[in-house]
């Protein structure tokens, strides 16, 4: 179709940049509130000409937030630690879980195999409070509630599933020709696993590794049910924040900003995989 | 050694397998039970009374409903949207190409945060939205604390986050779709309305069919959001499933309740994602068979 007229590559470009604006302008308008004091964001009419101030963000990482209120402290810095640590803690245990039992399921065909995959798949949709609940008693018996090890435990429901299910996918498109010559040669199983196969899926081991850590940054309802503040990440950490008094609305941005801005960093880095991860792979782009 | 190999390399999945399924056997047993952790003495088996006791709770209703309203709002302007925007960046080019990752930055934020910035957002004393509505000649728009306005506002956070999932989708469906009908229709001056009904719909319907699935699975029971905007309220106005049952356990701490709200939920996403994973799975089936 190379016939597109004139009049209609202009109502394109404006239906686009409509859209554009409508799906970047609240990120555009939290980051420029978080070089705002509260003076400059209480205006009327608001104004994008302000002057900007670091002072949001030097409150958050000494933890003093100074107010006509008095002085407060606040944790922020503890949870943005938290969402890390959880996270990349969480996703290093399910990539070496995951990983072998992804190679099983993809080159071995026995029925486990087969109910383990379904099974996690079903669970895939099933509410998260479904599960959440009866194990917040049972992490109380074991006491392992508001603890890492707890926590990095269930966020294995997160994370494990979703790479098991795009690296099973790698490992089912690489021939496995190359692994039986290379086992002919006289090599042992687990060195034909660990210098031909995991290579060859590096790409996909990759993308699962990142959205497993996005995802389990993103998460809300694992740790406000399983952790208590100091556990916290900030997702949870930020709900709690926002109903504190004597907090400065450029303090609650510049929090929101520190938060989003290491998992929209990892997705623009990683974009090309993003289609098929959050499709479960269902379509190869 | 060799046959057990298989067995021993899936057992951290099956731990994973078994760390859901006993919580998951609890609670279908925890829905059996008059169980209150306030009330430890009433506690006993009291087979199906909490779901017979829902038939008749206007509360149960409204959550029934709210939720597939929700569900059904969200998913399908999400759909309109989604569809729109990847009809309009269809070409590969390098501006659309870049426009459609600038995209899939709302769907990278967490649903909780996202929340919270529309919440700045939309504050009545300084939020840009407020201002903006009340240059409409709205004064008293009053978003999520207002029962007549708090779904309008929480389906919009929503769609913000999520219609990038399935605009990616159906760019993905719309890219990878066979060009020879397409040439065919355009050297028979086949007019442009024709060809998207009778050719590019039906070849995108699996796609679409699949996104909205997958979508209406999530959005039904919908948590982060409503909970960070509004926790249910005003009032019960927003009273979703997950929602409810999270505040029947840890407010009124009615644990059997709790358990059959989300047995009931659970109910409902089964049978919704039976459907779609037979989808699914022929997507799968036909991206790798074709490929």
């Amino acid at each position: 179709m190379d016939h597109t007229s004139t009049l209609e590559q202009v109502i394109r470009g404006v239906l686009i940049t409509c859209v554009l604006v409508f799906f970047l302008f609240p990120i555009f308008w939290i980051v420029l509130m978080s070089f705002q004091t509260n003076e400059t964001i209480l205006r009327i009419p608001p104004s994008i000409v302000f002057e900007p101030t670091l002072s949001n963000y030097s409150a958050l990482i000494t933890g003093r937030l100074e107010s006509a209120a008095g002085n407060l402290d606040i944790a922020f810095m503890k949870n943005l630690w938290n969402s890390f640590f959880l996270s990349a803690s969480s996703v290093l245990i399910a990539l070496v879980l995951g990983i072998p039992a992804a190679y099983a399921f993809a080159r071995f065909r026995f029925r486990l195999g087969e109910d383990i995959a379904f099974t996690l798949l079903s669970f895939r949709f099933a509410p998260p409070l479904l599960v959440l609940l009866p194990l917040s008693l049972y992490f109380k018996q074991l006491g392992l509630t508001n603890t890492y090890i707890g926590l990095i435990w269930v966020y294995q429901l997160i994370c494990l599933p979703l790479i098991l299910w795009i690296v099973r996918g790698y490992f089912e498109d690489i021939s496995p020709d190359i692994e039986h010559a290379y086992r002919i040669s006289g090599n042992s199983w687990l060195k034909t696993f660990w210098k031909i196969a995991v290579p060859l899926a590096k790409p996909g081991i990759a993308a699962a590794g990142l959205l497993a850590f996005i995802f389990a940054w993103n998460n809300f309802v694992f740790a406000l049910i399983l952790a208590s503040a100091d556990k916290q990440p900030v997702t949870v950490g930020a709900l709690a924040f926002v109903t504190a008094s004597g907090i400065q609305y450029g303090q609650i941005a510049a929090a929101i900003v520190l938060s989003i801005a290491p998992t929209l960093a990892l997705a623009l880095y990683a974009q090309r995989y993003l289609v098929e991860g959050l499709s479960l792979g269902a379509v190869k782009g | 050694m060799r046959r057990a190999l298989p067995y021993l390399l899936s057992l951290p999945a099956l731990l994973v397998c078994i760390g859901i399924l006993i919580p998951f056997f609890t609670a279908v047993y925890y829905s059996l039970l008059r169980f209150r952790l306030n009330l430890p003495a009433m506690k006993g088996f009291i087979w199906f009374d909490n779901y017979i006791n829902f038939l008749s709770d206007a509360a149960f209703w409204n959550t029934v409903k709210i939720s597939l309203v929700y569900a059904g709002l969200t998913v399908g302007v999400e759909l309109l949207l989604g569809l729109g925007i990847a009809l309009l960046l269809q070409k590969p080019t390098r501006f659309n190409n870049i426009a459609s990752i600038l995209l899939l930055l709302p769907l990278m934020t967490a649903p909780a945060l996202a929340a919270l910035m529309w919440k700045l957002m939309t504050n009545p004393n300084f939020g840009i939205l407020s201002y903006f509505v009340s240059l409409l000649g709205f004064h008293d728009f009053k978003w999520a604390s207002d029962p007549s306005t708090a779904l309008f506002t929480v389906t919009l956070v929503d769609v913000w986050v999520y219609t990038p999932f399935i605009m990616i989708l159906l760019l993905a469906g719309l890219r990878s779709l066979p060009k020879a009908p397409f040439e065919a229709a355009a050297l028979d001056g086949v007019p442009r309305s024709f060809v998207f009904f009778r050719i590019t719909l039906p070849m995108l319907l699996p796609y679409i069919i699949t996104a909205s699935l997958f979508r209406l699975l999530d959005s039904i029971q919908q948590f982060d959001i409503v909970y960070s905007m509004t926790q249910g309220g005003p009032g019960d106005r927003l009273m979703v499933f997950q929602v409810q049952s999270y505040l029947e356990f840890f407010q009124y701490t009615n644990v059997g309740r709790s358990a059959a709200l989300l047995i009931v939920l659970w109910a409902i996403t089964y049978l919704l994602s039976n459907i779609f994973i037979k989808q699914w799975l022929k997507l799968r089936e036909r991206a790798h068979g074709g490929a």
